[in-house]
């Protein structure tokens, strides 16, 4: 039993995303297009965490996301830590960082909002980190924490 | 014909108050001086100005095209979407980059918020925003500085006092905005239901502007103004009509109230006002939102010259 938990849980090499909050999990999974993939992903949810009550884990195989990528889920799970991994081991360990601006990542609460209305990109500055808070580049509307929506 | 000189300056679109800086804005209201003294001039000739209203605001539409003409400028554009492509889905990016084949300036109201921006984003021409829903409407905002500089020779140093709805009035959240470049003390009048968000309180915090927050319309307070900006508060903002019809009359201006006034104090009003000015005060020398409305065509005349990059000099 012990050596089937290993092989899920061991990972030559990839990436391994961290202290998850266990709410947003799945918004980060589709936020980095993970369902897509072709290589092996283990997704793990509800695990016990000292910091955060619970977490998520998200463990892909032979996958490295570039930075701009990976910081974009830094407004869904900013205390999110990668782990980047080779020959079982962890050679790099970095949390993830909020960009300054965030670029068709999220939709405007504003529904009265142009970018909520026409075909186009989204685009959000970050104007507060602790909780995250956007603030729309066309209507000015700001909103923070659950009220932030993947597009 | 009028002499006058100007030079090339870089184009540029006004979307937001927050676009212009302090030196922008005393710019554009000496700019607005010289229209004043002579809005009939050429100096927009061989130019074509487009009007898009997307939204119908048949005030701001005559005052931009009358600015325009003024200036020996042509006009093109709609004051009615239903007429347009645009209700055949057609996208804004696609009516701005059609439009952008003919004109040399847009003006555009539309009832989305940000609209404005968007279109300055998709197109090289130089875009003056005339409204986007409840956002910005710097135009407005001019035309209320250039009538404050006006009527008290100065922006700094003065007290004025907003009235009425201070929740939901884009035109006094810009114009709080804008003033913040200069030494303005302000009352801001409201019920609870209707007072300045916290935001714009914050706003001013963070700004260091002096501000005292009133919910009685009292005579100490009128009697310490120099401006008074008065805005209608409308019924479909409150959720109990009960709390409406109790404040409905409490933030109305009667000719009485003005008795004790300061000389200089001047009645302002984005209009249309309905019962919050009695039409007793219209015959004050202290009423001046018909100067005020009028003032807008001076106003947006320098809007467009500076957005088209066309510097006034005399």
């Amino acid at each position: 039993m012990k050596n089937k938990e290993l092989a899920v849980a061991a990972l030559r090499r990839g990436t391994v995303i961290d202290h998850i909050p266990s709410h947003v999990l799945f918004k980060v999974v589709k936020l980095l297009g993970i369902e897509k993939l072709d290589k092996s992903v283990t997704i793990g949810n509800n695990l016990t965490s000292q910091r955060l009550g619970t977490k998520g884990i998200i463990k892909v195989a032979d996958t490295f996301f570039p930075d701009e990528v990976i910081n974009r889920i830094a407004i869904l799970a900013p205390t999110a830590v990668v782990n980047i991994i080779e020959d079982y081991e962890v050679v790099k360990k970095e949390q993830v960082v909020v960009p300054d601006e965030i670029v068709d990542i999220v939709r405007c609460t504003n529904p009265k909002c142009i970018s909520c209305n026409e075909p186009m990109k989204t685009r959000f500055t970050v104007v507060g980190r602790d909780p995250i808070t956007l603030a729309c580049r066309y209507c000015e509307h700001e909103f923070s924490g659950d009220g932030i929506e993947l597009k | 014909m009028q002499t006058y000189r100007q030079r090339k300056m870089e184009k540029q679109s006004i979307v937001s108050i927050k676009d212009l800086t302090k030196e922008n804005i005393l710019e554009l209201l000496r700019v607005a001086e010289l229209f004043e003294k002579n809005p009939n001039r050429r100096i927009l000739a061989g130019k074509v100005v487009a009007t898009l209203f997307f939204e119908p605001s048949t005030r701001t539409r005559l005052s931009f095209e009358t600015a325009v003409n003024r200036l020996g400028g042509r006009v093109i554009g709609f004051s009615d979407p239903a007429a347009t492509s645009t209700s055949k889905g057609e996208t804004l990016k696609d009516t701005i980059k059609m439009v952008s084949n003919y004109a040399d300036l847009i003006v555009m109201r539309h009832y989305l918020e940000g609209a404005a921006k968007y279109a300055s984003e998709v197109t090289d021409v130089p875009v003056i925003n005339a409204g986007d829903g409840a956002h910005q409407h710097p135009s407005q905002t001019m035309l209320d500085l250039y009538s404050i500089f006006k009527t008290q020779g100065r922006l700094d140093d003065i007290t004025i006092t907003m009235v009425g709805d201070l929740k939901y009035g884009r035109t006094v959240h810009s114009l709080l905005q804008a003033l913040s470049h200069f030494r303005v003390k302000f009352n801001f009048v409201a019920c609870r239901e209707l007072k300045m968000p916290q935001e714009f309180i914050e706003f001013c915090v963070n700004n260091g502007i002096d501000f005292q927050e009133h919910t009685d319309f009292s005579p100490e307070v009128i009697n310490s103004t120099d401006i008074l900006y008065m805005t209608r508060v409308q019924r479909e903002r409150f959720a109990d009509l009960d709390e409406y019809e109790r404040v409905k009359d409490l933030y109305s201006l009667n000719l009485n109230m003005l008795r004790d006034s300061k000389p200089n104090l001047r009645v302002l009003h984005p209009l249309p006002r309905v019962n919050e000015i009695s039409q007793d005060v219209d015959d004050s020398e202290k009423a001046y939102y018909f100067e005020q409305a009028h003032n807008g065509l001076f106003a947006r005349q320098a809007m467009i010259c500076r957005s088209l990059g066309i510097d006034v000099k005399d």
